[in-house]
């Protein structure tokens, strides 16, 4: 793999950019894999990376029905936090976002993550309450955040209006190291350093069936033909279902469309992500200079991956009344993402009924910011069968009640 | 240079002359004129700087197509960043500015990127700024953002109203062109109630710019007579300055009408959204010219052929003295033609293609006009402007066979149906080889609720390019969208247009075909954030091989104009480079809306007051003029204190505290949720959604009690009051009003359909005013009307009566542990009721209280408080409510879930007192520490706040908590870490602070 740095662009300028190589191998099928990982989205090719990394396997193939990366990884707000109330949560968030903080360097690929700081508004006293929980609860997880006054909201996000009519802004949650990145590089890099180290990324490549012999994994049957593995890992987000129906067995997930839009592109004017949970929405500003906008999910299961209009009107009516310059920007695009919902809104990573076959699903709305966290946890769970990332988002959490509920501190979308 | 006509120009009045300034320098231009043209007829062909190279650029197109003439149009809180000037009718008094240049447009620091072209290919920026580590946020990523960004920033305080329009049609036909007006005219003949709308100001599209000829007469003619008949049809609503922004399912169709940003300040909206449901949607959207693909094809004075002939036509604008014209089709002939006609020079006509041998191309030789066969354009010569153009072999590598000087370069490729509406709603297209582009596949139309298409293709949009054929298509769509209604069929005969035969196109991608690499980056494809063909094969080079792949690595069609020029052309090239067919690469995703909408526009009316509208109490006004300090509590705003004279918050609290539970305090608890439940299976249906036992309640009594969810956490409380053997009335919290209701509807409509109860929702219908205190009997019997002893009204009864005239509900419940009496009365009379407890009640002390010393007062008496005790992860069962869980019932909701092993855990953490060692306040949230830390090296915890408060009664703080096995540990002392990580003590004690054998309340 050639490296890519400041050097290799001047280099291969003087030759008009010819000798740079693919990002990633295009290589057919072998007959047989260590591990197959369905679905080439930021948590599946982070899982295969982190296999390869920290447990040396690498005769792995990670399948894609679409083109790499296209599913929730292309279509998020790119959110990146940590701040979250229970423990199993703050745990994985915060070490994906660690991960964050050094992947650029280790997959030589920039993914731009820009820790600008992050604050929840609270905009009623029992959000003040609430933040202060997390708040106290943070400190003990060892993820730094603070309540902050409402004056130092104003202070970090001028264009914020902190005296509204209706919620006037109380404080803040304020996570100073988290923020943004590009979302597609996250999964073009995993990519790319999964490809160095031998692993097949088979794109246009569906899996239509799952092989299992003796209550065990065997392979699966693809649109490629049938491949052969000794473990099998389902990273598939909305579509977790069919391919659990596949493998024999079911999962309390529910899939909507959660909705998200972009402004057109203005000069710099907010350094921090906001996001408002009392008026169901969050903002922050790409570096091409687009408000991106997140909103609520739909109130009705579909995996159509469309944007519908009638959450946007709420979402983009209170972003107004919070940043009242956004009233004369306009809307260049509207966009939706299957989310995969549990019931207590965290993931799943988890042995299934079926042998040696895993699964990671349920981010619902909340997944890019843990795709390195999930991909190590995840990893390491397919490597050695336990991981104390992954120890509380078992599937037995539904029959025994074990819940982690997030939803708690964050009734929408986060 | 470009210059106005001194005739011509068929949408200009020039007897109406208006002022505007473009960067401050006045300008005039004419009624009828859009800002582009104004602008190239005073000489303003540079409009803008693109996105990342800062070039400087001129206008492009004609339409909403436009990716370079962007400015910022007004001032003040009125500005608004990436106007295009193309779109954007001229008024008096307009001003404009150019963007993402500095200081001037003219010298623009930033287009020394554009000197380093070579160092910022697609995607740069993946490949480098890496090291330092925080160099990209502190260094690297500030410098990206600075250069990007394109408009200035707006401002804050929009004066301008904007409002939604709900609307419903049995077809609604998009686009005003001709096959727009033929369509409505069918669907209109045939009975169907039919919405016309057209983006401009404009009605007719293109045909009366290209010469068409319909029913004998000039299509101008027809679009005046047609739109007189279609104005006839009561049935037939014509709409202008309205524009198709999106396709959603089920026929909702968002349309976007610009009411008045061409006479902004007057009455009425600005914008106007049109949220309309429609049988069928006929998009007759026509077509946009591509631009062809050659070295310098981004200088100013390069523009596509048809806006070309729309300047000269429409505005009597001559865009440059000498024109070239270089195309791979018969349209672009149309050009030279109008460009003559208006008496200025054609230098020649490249045409890409071997021979020219069509009906247009013949009459633009016999016009004396030099045209040139199987050429292309190796080079445009100039800098900030065209100075020339070099001619080569269109099938060779570039070499120069002759240079010709121009001023404009009219270019076209082809033309690509306007699909975007068609594919919002997951309509597919299909690859028309003949004419090199997508258009709508008729086989795979969006489907409605009943699987049957609801969006019809026609004209243009549908790929009929020619007239006639336009027109046959659209009368045929506007008869089946009215039939397949279960319209009559009637007259459906499409007008006739005189028809020019054209010939072929031939498919040209890149111009000329073996251009090398040195050529190719300075081909550009997205003129906005420049992105060139050598990028796209960059991409595909690096494995960026899906269509969104290359289009996110490349940001090609990401600008604010969304590839409509760009797309197709880049996918052709990325084809290419990949060996594959250009069906076979497929399309990126169009999404909603068209062009950009306001913000201001989808949130309509809902601003300032009316952004979800506040509901008020019949006290409401009282407390806005007796200091009350509101906090929003669910849809309303409760008063959280009343602060009397120079009272702080803490001290206002304290007061009311004491005075209630010395004296007599007055609380306004109209907010609390009133559902009233009534049937004969009331009671049966209570025993479920209730953990107690409701059916056995006897009327004229009040019961406490907890609703859990299914897994058994606890979701809402409130006292249940049954009203006679049918009828339960259930308080709910005042968050919880309507989530309660939609709670017991969701089980009464999805599970227990067949059990006979309704619920209604009266919570607005009483006010309810809770008299608290020692002296609160006192003051009732003072007012006279009823019994309210306690014999007559015993804690935990209810009965009705009158209380100084007032007809009125009393509940002796009590959240405070005092004697207290809860007092509905109609909402009309509440004010009253409220004013003449408050005159009577000086005479025992009486004050108003708010929501905090109810909070207080409640914890002091150790009652749980919904949001505070409970988060969605506790049961009844945490919080030692056991008592409130009837053991006899079969089965109520959550019963199930709270059988589940993790919640019969006896590790638990549950409900208990706190007492600070030295009597402070707990934070709130804080959490107990325990030994050690998680195998993910948190630190261990063993319990946290729920409640905190500095009670006045006590003289200390108090709290509330969940601790593991607390109530087993009473008097053991745990330590509650602040998060500047130093630590308070506490002791676990009863929760029950204050009166714990209940000795007030119930007197």
């Amino acid at each position: 793999m050639k490296r890519y740095s400041a050097f290799a662009i001047a280099r291969e300028a003087a030759r008009n950019h010819i000798g740079w190589g693919r990002a990633w191998a295009k290589r057919p099928p072998k007959k047989r894999y260590d591990v197959i990982i369905v679905g080439a989205g930021g948590h599946g090719l982070a899982t295969a990376y982190y296999l390869g990394r920290n447990f040396g396997i690498t005769n792995v193939a990670i399948l894609e029905k679409g083109w790499l990366g296209g599913g929730n990884t292309g279509r998020n707000t790119t959110i990146i936090r940590s701040n979250y109330l229970q423990d199993p949560s703050a745990a994985i968030y915060e070490k994906a976002r660690s991960l964050y903080e050094t992947m650029s360097q280790d997959l030589n690929y920039n993914v731009m993550f820009s820790p600008r700081g992050l604050m929840m508004l609270a905009q009623t006293e029992h959000e003040v309450r609430g933040y202060e929980r997390t708040a106290h609860a943070n400190a003990l997880q060892g993820v730094e955040t603070e309540f902050i006054s409402a004056r130092r909201v104003k202070e970090l996000c001028p264009i914020i209006n902190i005296d509204g009519p209706r919620y006037p802004v109380l404080g803040a949650l304020w996570q100073a190291r988290g923020g943004t990145a590009r979302h597609d590089a996250v999964a073009w890099g995993y990519a790319r350093a999964c490809s160095d180290m031998g692993m097949d990324i088979l794109q246009q490549c569906e899996v239509t069936g799952v092989r299992q012999a003796d209550g065990k994994v065997t392979g699966v049957d693809t649109t490629l033909g049938e491949i052969g593995c000794d473990k099998l890992g389902i990273v598939v987000a909305g579509h977790s279902g069919v391919l659990a129906g596949m493998a024999g067995f079911r999962l309390p997930i529910e899939s909507v469309a959660l909705q998200a839009l972009v402004s057109e592109p203005i000069k710099p004017c907010m350094d921090v992500v906001v996001m408002a949970n009392t008026v169901h929405g969050y903002m922050s500003q790409s570096d091409k200079g687009e408000m991106v906008i997140g909103g609520s999910a739909d109130g009705y299961n579909n995996y159509t991956q469309r944007g519908s209009f009638h959450h946007l009107e709420h979402t983009v009516s209170a972003l107004i009344e919070t940043f009242p310059i956004m009233s004369r920007l306009k809307m260049l695009r509207q966009w939706g993402g299957i989310v995969d919902m549990t019931g207590d809104r965290s993931p799943i990573l988890s042995a299934t009924p079926l042998g040696n076959c895993f699964i990671n699903c349920g981010w619902g709305t909340g997944g890019f910011k843990a795709i390195p966290g999930s991909g190590w946890g995840f990893a390491e769970l397919m490597a050695k069968g336990q991981s104390p990332l992954c120890d509380a988002f078992g599937l037995n959490r539904f029959t025994e009640g074990r819940f982690v509920d997030e939803s708690v501190a964050a009734g929408v979308a986060h | 240079m470009s210059t106005r006509l001194q005739t011509g120009g068929r949408l200009i009045d020039r007897n109406q002359r208006l002022s505007f300034t473009f960067n401050g320098t006045p300008m005039t231009g004419f009624a009828g004129d859009t800002l582009a043209a104004a602008l190239l007829g005073n000489d303003q062909m540079l409009m803008g700087r693109s996105f990342k190279y800062h070039r400087p650029r001129g206008v492009v197109a004609a339409g909403p197509e436009e990716p370079n003439a962007l400015v910022g149009l007004g001032q003040g809180p009125r500005f608004e960043p990436n106007q295009r000037a193309t779109t954007t009718e001229l008024f008096d008094g307009l001003s404009a500015i150019s963007q993402n240049h500095w200081p001037s447009l003219n010298f623009d620091i930033g287009a020394v990127n554009n000197h380093l072209s070579k160092f910022f290919p697609a995607g740069f920026y993946y490949k480098t700024f890496m090291y330092p580590r925080a160099a990209w946020k502190h260094l690297f990523e500030p410098i990206v953002r600075h250069s990007a960004g394109l408009g200035k920033v707006t401002q804050p305080g929009d004066p301008d109203r904007y409002e939604h329009f709900y609307a419903f049609y049995d077809v609604v036909v998009i686009g005003g062109g001709v096959a727009g007006l033929q369509a409505a005219l069918a669907a209109g003949h045939a009975g169907a109630k039919v919405l016309v709308m057209e983006q401009s100001a404009h009605w007719g599209g293109r045909a009366p710019v290209d010469g068409v000829e319909i029913d004998g007469k000039p299509a101008e003619d027809w679009v005046s007579a047609t739109l007189q008949a279609l104005e006839d049809m009561e049935n037939v609503t014509l709409r202008s300055r309205l524009m198709g922004a999106g396709v959603y399912d089920h026929g909702y169709l968002l349309a976007y009408e610009r009411v008045s940003d061409h006479r902004p300040g007057t009455a009425g909206p600005r914008h106007r959204l049109w949220r309309i449901r429609a049988g069928r949607i006929i998009t007759a959207t026509g077509a946009i010219e591509r631009p062809l693909s050659f070295a310098g094809n981004d200088l100013p004075g390069v523009m596509l052929a048809s806006a070309v002939r729309d300047y000269v036509v429409n505005w009597a604008i001559s865009p440059g003295d000498r024109t070239v014209i270089v195309t791979n089709n018969d349209d672009a002939y149309r050009t030279a033609l109008a460009l003559q006609m208006a008496g200025l020079i054609v230098a020649a006509v490249i045409d890409a293609r071997p021979t020219a041998t069509g009906a247009l191309p013949q009459a633009v030789r016999d016009a004396g006009i030099r045209v040139e066969t199987g050429r292309g354009i190796a080079k445009v010569k100039g800098r900030a402007r065209v100075e020339g153009v070099a001619l080569c072999a269109q099938a060779g590598e570039g070499a120069v066979l002759e240079e010709i000087p121009c001023d404009v370069v009219a270019m076209s490729g082809g033309w690509s149906p306007v699909v975007h509406l068609w594919s919002h709603c997951g309509g597919k297209l299909t690859w028309d080889a003949a004419q090199a582009h997508f258009r709508p596949d008729p086989d795979r139309a969006p489907a409605d609720q009943d699987g049957a298409p609801f969006v019809i293709a026609a004209g243009a949009a549908n790929g009929h390019l020619q007239a006639a054929d336009t027109l046959r298509d659209a009368a045929a769509a506007g008869q089946n969208a009215a039939v397949a209604l279960g319209r009559d069929p009637a007259d459906g005969t499409a007008a006739r247009a005189n028809a020019v035969a054209e010939e072929p196109l031939l498919p040209v991608w890149i111009m000329p075909q073996g251009a090398g690499p040195d050529l190719r980056s300075k081909m550009w494809l997205d003129y906005q954030n420049d992105v060139k063909v050598s990028d796209v094969q960059l991409a595909a080079r690096e494995g960026y091989e899906s269509v969104e792949h290359t289009k996110r690595y490349t940001t090609l069609g990401m600008a604010t104009d969304q590839g409509k020029l760009s797309n197709i052309n880049g996918l052709a090239v990325l084809s290419d480079a990949l060996g594959s067919d250009i069906p076979q690469v497929g399309t990126t995703t169009f999404r909603p809306p068209y062009t950009p909408i306001s913000m201001a526009a989808i949130a309509g009316e809902a601003r300032g007051d009316t952004f979800l509208p506040l509901r008020r109490t019949p006290m409401q006004d009282w407390h806005d003029a007796n200091g009350a300090d509101f906090e929003p509590v669910g849809h309303w705003q409760r008063p959280y204190t009343f602060r009397r004279g120079g009272e702080d918050r803490a001290a206002a609290v304290k007061r009311e505290i004491t005075n209630t539970r010395t004296n007599v305090g007055l609380l306004d608890a109209s907010t609390l949720g009133k559902l009233v439940v009534k049937g004969p299976d009331a009671g049966k249906f209570l025993d479920m959604m209730y953990t107690n036992m409701m059916s056995t309640l006897k009327p004229g009594r009040c019961r406490y009690g907890l609703m859990c969810d299914e897994n058994g956490f606890l979701i809402d409380d409130g006292v249940v009051a049954r009203l006679d053997d049918d009828t339960f009335l259930c308080h709910t919290t005042t968050g919880g009003a309507d989530r309660i209701h939609a709670h017991m509807e969701d089980w009464l409509q999805c599970e227990w359909w067949d059990w006979q109860v309704y619920v209604a929702n009266l919570t607005e219908q009483y006010a309810q005013i809770a008299v608290v205190g020692p002296k609160a009997r006192a003051l009732l019997e003072n007012l006279g009307g009823m019994d309210v002893s306690a014999e007559a009204l015993p804690f935990m009864g209810w009965a009705d009566g009158t209380l100084a005239g007032h007809p009125v509900r009393i509940y002796r419940i009590s959240f405070s542990g005092e004697l207290s009496y809860e007092i509905a009365v109609p909402a009309g009379q509440g004010r009253a009721l409220w004013d003449t407890l408050l005159a009577v009640g000086t005479q025992f002390g009486i004050m108003p209280y708010g929501t905090e010393a109810l909070h207080v007062m409640r914890a002091e008496k150790g009652f749980i408080m919904i949001g505070d005790e409970t988060d969605g992860t506790i049961i009844p069962q945490d919080l030692g409510l056991d008592w409130a869980i009837s053991k006899k019932k079969d089965d109520y909701l959550g019963k199930r879930g709270q059988a589940r092993s993790h919640m019969t855990d006896p590790d638990r953490w549950k409900l208990v007192g706190l007492e600070t060692l030295d009597g402070g306040v707990l934070p709130d949230g804080a959490y107990a520490v325990a030994p050690g830390s998680n195998a993910n090296g948190q630190r261990k915890t063993q319990g946290r706040v729920t409640s905190t408060y500095y009670s006045p009664t006590l003289g200390r703080g108090i709290a509330m908590g969940l601790v593991h096995k607390g109530p087993d540990r009473m008097g053991e002392e745990l330590e509650f870490a602040r998060t500047d990580g130093t630590m308070m003590r506490a002791r676990i004690v009863d929760p029950v602070f204050y009166d714990k054998d209940g000795e007030k309340q119930n007197v």
